[in-house]
């Protein structure tokens, strides 16, 4: 598989570190990346896996360390030199310019000053000839997720690079746009570019990697071959002990139980022009069931999470309902006293205060619904009482911190995301809606929030979680709804439910005619 | 149809020192910075200009002075929001209030010091053609330079990659950086380009406009501007227009009042600002024209990864 026709490896790192004041982020990496392969590196949040390709893309400074391009040592410096040398990346967070067209955004990247209109020519064919139409004319705003990677990726293949970076990239395709990729990479391994392919979803290592390095705490703890081992096997080396599977025991009697969230022909406009509208969604969310909410990112899921937490009250107040009373017209802490209790997808911004410490956040959410156990009289704050409550809260969702009571953003983005849905769970609220509970979040943390929400609902809540991971939703939903371009599909139960089915929905697909309906766009 | 003739020229004249600072502004703030500091630019360039026409005898070295005193002021701004990503709001404001004191101080020797006019460009032949050739052939240099700069700019941003290059940082600074675009360097450019234009505009109040010294003699022009470039939507030719429709509704309350029309004259000096509001609100109702063309990460600090 790895076409070494000189002996020596297209890259190799040797003892690359990394150091952020007290913190080892990369600690003497070694990774060989030989021509032609795809090579897998797997690793938790946190592991270091972004610092790395960060420090081969030239956008971070090694502390020590040396990097052989083709056999001679070089420094990337920035960006620029890896591009030089042959090093393309895809970024997980798109680096494209919303405002611009395709063919812009792809110019920027290409140095050559050729004109934009015979950019545009050489994209749209690049585009085609490896399956991947588009049009170099639209806005990038109006594209979907999955086709502005497309931009990305043909960005990157224009620049002729010898090795590609792959960062998260199915994190935002449906099923079938992951496996048009995989084709994809395929060719592209087969026309001899090696490509360094990051990921946490170990099906899909297995499936195309030819090589695996896995990394855990900043180091290397082992080289693999991805196709020799078993998922469960491959989980252990990146968390380093035995995953617990989430359990979801089955419920009776749902069809009977009590709406407490109904959400009934709840339309929106658009707020901006690169937003989504909500066409005419109706879901019941029972007592004692977790409905699931998949689609590709930017389909209207931040939008209905707005609308159904009060960030966007609605004209209709009917249009949302909490435990039978209608709520459209309330704000976020008018749901809240109803006993919904809502965690938004940005941990920075929307689900905490980042220069607040933990207690203040707590005291941020809860002030109105733990009023009396967090206010004294003329309002002053009872300081002990918020510190003891998030003590509580981060005892029972084993957040890691470095200080008793530290600030937001001194957390990590999994332990904080521990901290703003304990913070939740901790209420046993009646409703609670979850966007993204596990976006970033190692596989522990993951397990842990995910097994909680079960348990909730399992009390006696309605749980509703919009997610765009769809493992996470078959492991923990009765009932999976698909978003898509606004409009919201009627829930499948889980057991008619196959990846196949939603992967058609979020797609486009009609419910009853998914086979041949399947959107190419 | 003389007095129509000047009023034209007096507006072309009160709209020229608006219509280039605010160009300049457009250009940093198409990068993504926002430099409240254009007043405090201005006002420099203008004591520099007369100084050094004052000093040499030559208002064109004092134009010249002009431009480098508005580009060596706007470095400062540049070197504490750039290099030591400083608030750019309140760094802005301090270099407006640096540059009204300072200004002040430079000038005490020049008050109610004569100063010589940039003479006008009079074309032998053309400029005696009735109406329009001295509309267009006998005008000041600077106002020349303020419509040059214009189409400029327009064709810079928009049909050169130095100019996509410039839009992709005001859009994304971190996307840009990923992709290995200097960002800094690009907005050190843009910031000094914008204060060389600020520069000019005062150096067109002191030399051309009203050729003395007088303190706090830019009037608040400089956010006029500013106001402009927000409500133009960031688009140079809509500058232009609102730089015009300023200036022709200044002049024209400014007749209006001379005639003595029975409507109190506060109302009357507020015209300006609330006919050029108007009118650059109904150009942009068109959201989405004007959500593409807003610099998305104007204002915020960049501060590149270690």
């Amino acid at each position: 598989m790895s076409a070494n026709q000189d002996g020596t490896n297209l890259l190799e790192v040797r003892g690359l570190t990394k150091i952020f004041g007290t913190l080892t982020a990369c600690d003497h990496i070694d990774l060989d990346i030989a021509r032609g392969e795809i090579h897998a590196l797997l690793g938790e949040n946190g592991a270091g896996k972004s610092t790395l390709v960060k420090m081969l893309f030239g956008s971070l400074e090694p502390n020590s360390g040396e990097i052989f391009w083709s056999g001679q040592a070089v420094r990337i410096s920035s960006p620029g030199v890896a591009k030089k040398l042959g090093i393309g990346m895809v970024f997980q967070h798109f680096s494209l310019f919303e405002a611009l067209t395709a063919a812009e955004n792809i110019a920027l990247s290409l140095d050559d000053g050729s004109p934009i209109s015979s950019i545009a020519a050489k994209a749209r064919a690049l585009s085609f000839s490896y399956g991947l139409p588009l049009d170099p004319e639209s806005l990038v705003g109006d594209l979907s997720v999955g086709e502005r990677q497309r931009i990305e990726i043909i960005r990157c293949l224009l620049q002729t690079p010898q090795l590609i970076i792959l960062d998260e990239p199915t994190s935002v395709l449906t099923p079938q746009e992951a496996d048009k990729l995989f084709e994809t990479l395929e060719r592209l391994r087969s026309e001899g570019k090696s490509i360094l392919y990051i990921s946490h979803r170990l099906e899909e290592v297995k499936r195309i990697c030819d090589r695996a390095t896995v990394l855990r705490h900043g180091k290397v703890v082992g080289h693999c071959n991805p196709r020799e081992e078993t998922a469960s096997s491959l989980a252990r080396m990146m968390v380093g002990n035995e995953v617990q599977a989430v359990v979801r025991a089955p419920v009776e009697g749902i069809a009977t139980a009590q709406p407490l969230l109904e959400i009934r022909n709840l339309s929106r406009k658009p707020a901006t022009p690169f937003s989504i509208p909500l066409k005419g969604i109706n879901l019941n969310v029972r007592a004692g069931e977790v409905i699931g909410i998949a689609g590709v990112a930017g389909n209207g899921q931040g939008e209905f999470f707005e609308s159904v937490s009060g960030e966007v009250l609605q004209q209709d107040a009917a249009s949302v309902r909490i435990r039978g009373k209608d709520a459209g017209g309330l704000t976020i802490t008018g749901r809240r006293l109803l006993g919904a209790a809502f965690v938004p997808e940005e941990r920075l911004g929307h689900g905490a205060a980042p220069r607040m410490k933990l207690s203040e956040n707590l005291l941020l959410s809860r002030h109105a619904t733990d009023g009396k156990a967090f206010v004294g009289t003329g309002g002053m704050v009872k300081s002990a009482a918020i510190y003891a409550a998030s003590q509580r809260i981060i005892e029972a969702m084993d957040v890691r911190k470095s200080a008793p009571d530290p600030e937001a953003a001194a957390l990590s983005g999994g332990n904080l995301q521990k901290f703003i849905v304990g913070r939740e769970l901790d209420r046993q609220p009646d409703v609670m809606v979850v966007n993204q509970p596990t976006w970033g979040v190692d596989a522990g943390a993951a397990a842990h929030i995910r097994q909680a929400l079960i348990e909730l609902s399992r009390s006696g809540s309605a749980v509703l979680v919009i997610s765009q991971d769809l493992d996470e939703l078959f492991e923990i939903s009765d009932a999976i709804a698909v978003m898509h371009n606004g409009e919201l599909s009627k829930p499948l139960p889980i057991a008619e439910a196959t990846f196949e089915k939603v992967g058609l929905l979020m797609g486009g697909a009609e419910p009853g005619h998914a086979e041949h309906t399947l959107e190419t766009a | 149809m003389d007095i129509t003739v000047n009023i034209l020229l007096t507006i072309a004249t009160a709209a020229t020192p608006l219509l280039i600072a605010a160009i300049g502004e457009l250009v940093v703030e198409r990068s993504g910075v926002l430099n409240l500091g254009v007043e405090g630019m201005m006002i420099m360039g203008a004591v520099g200009g007369f100084g050094a026409s004052y000093l040499t005898g030559s208002p064109w070295i004092g134009l010249l002075a002009a431009i480098a005193m508005g580009a060596v002021f706007s470095l400062l701004f540049a070197v504490m929001t750039l290099s030591l990503a400083t608030n750019q709001v309140a760094t802005g404001l301090s270099l407006t209030l640096l540059g009204l004191g300072l200004s002040g101080m430079m000038g005490t020797s020049f008050v109610g010091q004569p100063g010589e006019r940039l003479p006008n460009l009079d074309i032998p032949g053309l400029t005696s053609i009735p109406v329009i050739g001295r509309l267009l052939f006998g005008q000041d240099p600077i106002f020349y330079i303020s419509i040059a700069l214009t189409a400029a700019v327009m064709w810079f941003l928009f049909k050169t990659r130095t100019g996509l290059t410039l839009r992709s940082i005001g859009d994304s600074h971190t996307s840009a950086h990923a992709l290995g675009i200097k960002v800094i360097r690009y907005r050190y450019l843009a910031v000094i380009f914008g204060g060389a234009c600020a520069g000019l505009a005062g150096g067109h109040l002191s030399l051309v406009y009203t050729p003395q010294w007088v303190e706090n003699m830019s009037a608040g022009r400089g956010w006029i501007a500013l106001a402009l470039v927000v409500f133009a939507s960031w688009r140079p030719w809509r500058v232009l227009a609102g730089a015009y429709i300023f200036g022709a509704v200044w002049i024209g309350q400014l007749h209006a009042q001379a005639f003595g029309i029975p409507v109190p004259s506060q109302f009357l000096s507020s015209l300006p600002y609330l006919a050029t509001v108007v009118v650059l609100v109904l150009i942009s109702r068109n959201k989405r024209l004007t959500m593409m063309n807003t610099p998305a990460s104007l204002g915020q600090p960049f501060v590149p990864d270690r």
